[in-house]
């Protein structure tokens, strides 16, 4: 496991200080924040990429505050871009297992396994230049897991895929997970990708922890207004597939059953946009799959705009402007309808 | 753009600028290629093998090169320094490197002389441990070096900044030293940059007349003593022939540099292609 205490880093013109954290061996650990929080220093701070002013991290008991970067046994795998542009997709790869001056049947051999983990043997002889962005991250993976590392550091690995690519690698991401057992600390500014992927959130903020916890414990319990802005971003919902009508998908959610647009079969998540959801008084005729009355169980304002939560059961989290909630005459305990389209639904 | 868009600028603001550009470009061009074109091939082979003039050329081609090793050797690691860190000072130091490109050539040759000369210090040192400066070989590389390793330097230092520092971050968490990601991947991705600074600072040391001028006349060359051609080209324009008598090392000068510079545009395009 990996244990973090007081850790401060000192960039200068960017402070992280009072970082601690303890992450299981094997767990997919997600520090969650918004841009400029911080989430990259740290993970270069935990690879030994920059100096630790204070504080002491050790892997398994074992103190790597203070040794260097190659030999703290870390894998990292960027954004975009990092891929050896010199080398191929297969020099790539054996990069690290080269440098440890492995014999060159043993490097071969574990290439071509890792390849086939990531699923890209075909592309061993490409250069990185041809290769779309959802290859590059795969080729990236590779790369950073044959070394074996202990830990995996994944800096926002999904953000420069197109939406489709991103979803699969998602899923992808997972299954390695599964496949090899390292523990992994993913940083994100997407809570939903937060969700789906991590056993444990931490949220960073200004170069502070401010919440960690598991991603319910972020929408039951936002530790403040910074937290819940970021959980609140999105109605996450857990919910089990049912049958299919017309293209569309009944997806139970304890309580109702809404219409999504899904391949997924078995247990998913649900999330939905609290802007993407309709309040009316009375239940009306639209092209939307989905309505239901509930009653108004909170109201959070927040100046030109409401946060209304309407419980069926479950919650549902709406967003709707200050005019429009005063000329409804919105109360809590009030009984009213949501609506809102099936392909607003993201089913991950 | 449609054809009667690129039709419609040329009635205007273009049309002065083309005429202005080819202006320039003509002043430019025209003196190199007339004094080319005016000389017969057999008149340049037969000044090629006169020894004063090969022997000249070799000496001239030889110290740019050792020049360029060793700006090369000094120079790219603080490139490598200056491309990243940041430091105080820095600006002010990168100010400082370029120097030599504004200096008047002749001062470099006596603020040379007042370092290396054999009453100074470092004329001393050298000396002693077997390094001659005023009229030998290593006072032309000196003069060469200090006129020419900005170019290297710069375009090394440009090379460097170009490629992605988290790749070499990612390197040394795959097991790299520092050395090691240095020599696997910043050194091999920057090292067109390094070599087309390299022709630069070759070509500038081999043209170099008013420093080189000051630190060494006839210098011992295998047997030979020739001078530096660019002051070969002076003193043959000096002599009873004048400008015929420097016409054809002159073409041989422009010829060499020529190569040079097409070396030059080779490497650069490949770069525009990756």
């Amino acid at each position: 496991m990996i244990a973090i205490k007081n850790l401060k880093v000192d960039l200068g013109d960017f402070l992280l200080q009072d970082i601690n954290l303890d992450i299981e061996s094997g767990e997919y650990f997600i520090i969650l924040g918004p841009t400029g929080a911080g989430k990259t220093v740290l993970l270069e701070a935990i690879a030994g990429l920059h100096p630790v002013l204070e504080g002491r991290i050790w892997i398994d008991g074992r103190e790597i505050s203070r040794q260097s970067a190659e030999k703290r046994g870390i894998g990292i795998v960027y954004q975009d871009q990092v891929l050896f542009p010199h080398l191929t997709v297969e020099d790539n790869i054996a990069f690290g297992l080269k440098l440890r001056k492995c014999p060159r049947g043993e490097i071969k051999a574990k290439v071509d396994y890792m390849a086939e983990i990531v699923e890209i043997p075909h592309l061993l002889q490409r250069s990185p230049a041809m290769l779309s962005g959802g290859e590059k991250q795969k080729v990236a993976l590779a790369r950073a897991l044959v070394i074996e590392p202990e830990v995996l550091l994944l800096d926002e690995p999904l953000s420069a895929l197109d939406p489709e690519t991103r979803e699969r690698m998602q899923g992808e991401l997972r299954e390695m997970h599964r496949r090899v057992k390292v523990t992994i600390i993913h940083v994100t500014h997407d809570f939903e990708e937060a969700v789906a992927l991590g056993h444990r959130v931490a949220v960073l903020n200004d170069g502070e922890i401010v919440q960690i916890g598991s991603p319910e414990d972020f929408l039951r319990h936002p530790s403040s207004e910074f937290v819940a802005r970021f959980a609140l971003s999105r109605n996450i919902f857990n919910g089990k597939i049912g049958d299919t009508e017309d293209g569309c998908t009944f997806v139970d959610i304890g309580g109702v059953r809404v219409m999504a647009i899904t391949e997924l079969r078995g247990e998913v998540r649900l999330s939905l946009r609290p802007e993407d959801i309709l309040i009316s008084k009375e239940p009306f005729q639209s092209t939307a799959r989905n309505s239901f009355q509930g009653a108004i169980t909170d109201i959070a304002d927040r100046g030109s705009i409401v946060y209304i939560t309407v419980t069926l059961p479950p919650d549902f989290m709406c967003l709707i402007t200050r005019q429009a909630f005063e000329e409804l005459g919105l109360r809590k305990g009030m009984r009213i309808w949501i609506t809102f389209k099936a392909s607003a639904i993201h089913v991950f | 753009m449609s054809k009667t868009g690129i039709r419609a600028k040329l009635h205007s603001m273009n049309l002065v600028f083309i005429v202005l550009g080819t202006v320039i470009l003509l002043f430019i061009f025209v003196p190199p290629l007339k004094t080319i074109f005016s000389s017969s091939p057999g008149t340049l082979w037969n000044t090629l093998l006169e020894t004063e003039v090969y022997s000249s050329i070799l000496l001239t081609i030889y110290a740019a090169l050792v020049a360029t090793l060793v700006g090369l050797l000094l120079g790219v690691p603080l490139a490598y320094i200056l491309a990243r860190h940041e430091f105080r000072g820095k600006r002010f130091l990168e100010g400082l490197i370029d120097v030599p490109i504004v200096m008047p050539h002749s001062a470099v040759g006596i603020a040379l002389l007042f370092v290396f000369g054999s009453r100074f210090l470092m004329g001393k040192f050298l000396n002693n441990i077997g390094i001659g400066f005023v009229d030998e070989v290593s006072a032309i590389v000196f003069a060469m070096m200090f006129v020419s390793v900005p170019f290297l330097i710069d375009s090394a230092k440009e090379g460097f900044k170009a490629v992605d520092v988290r790749l070499e971050k990612v390197a040394r968490t795959l097991g790299a030293s520092p050395w090691d990601s240095f020599f696997r991947v910043s050194l091999p991705l920057a090292w067109r940059s390094i070599f087309s600074g390299s022709v630069l600072m070759w070509a500038r040391g081999f043209s170099e007349f008013g420093a080189v001028y000051i630190v060494a006349g006839h210098v011992p060359f295998f047997g030979y003593h020739p001078v530096a051609a660019p002051i070969l080209v002076t003193e043959l324009f000096e002599s009873p022939g004048g400008l015929g008598a420097a016409q054809p090392v002159t073409v041989l000068l422009i010829l060499i540099c020529l190569v040079a510079f097409i070396v030059l545009r080779m490497v650069t395009s490949k770069r525009a292609k990756i």
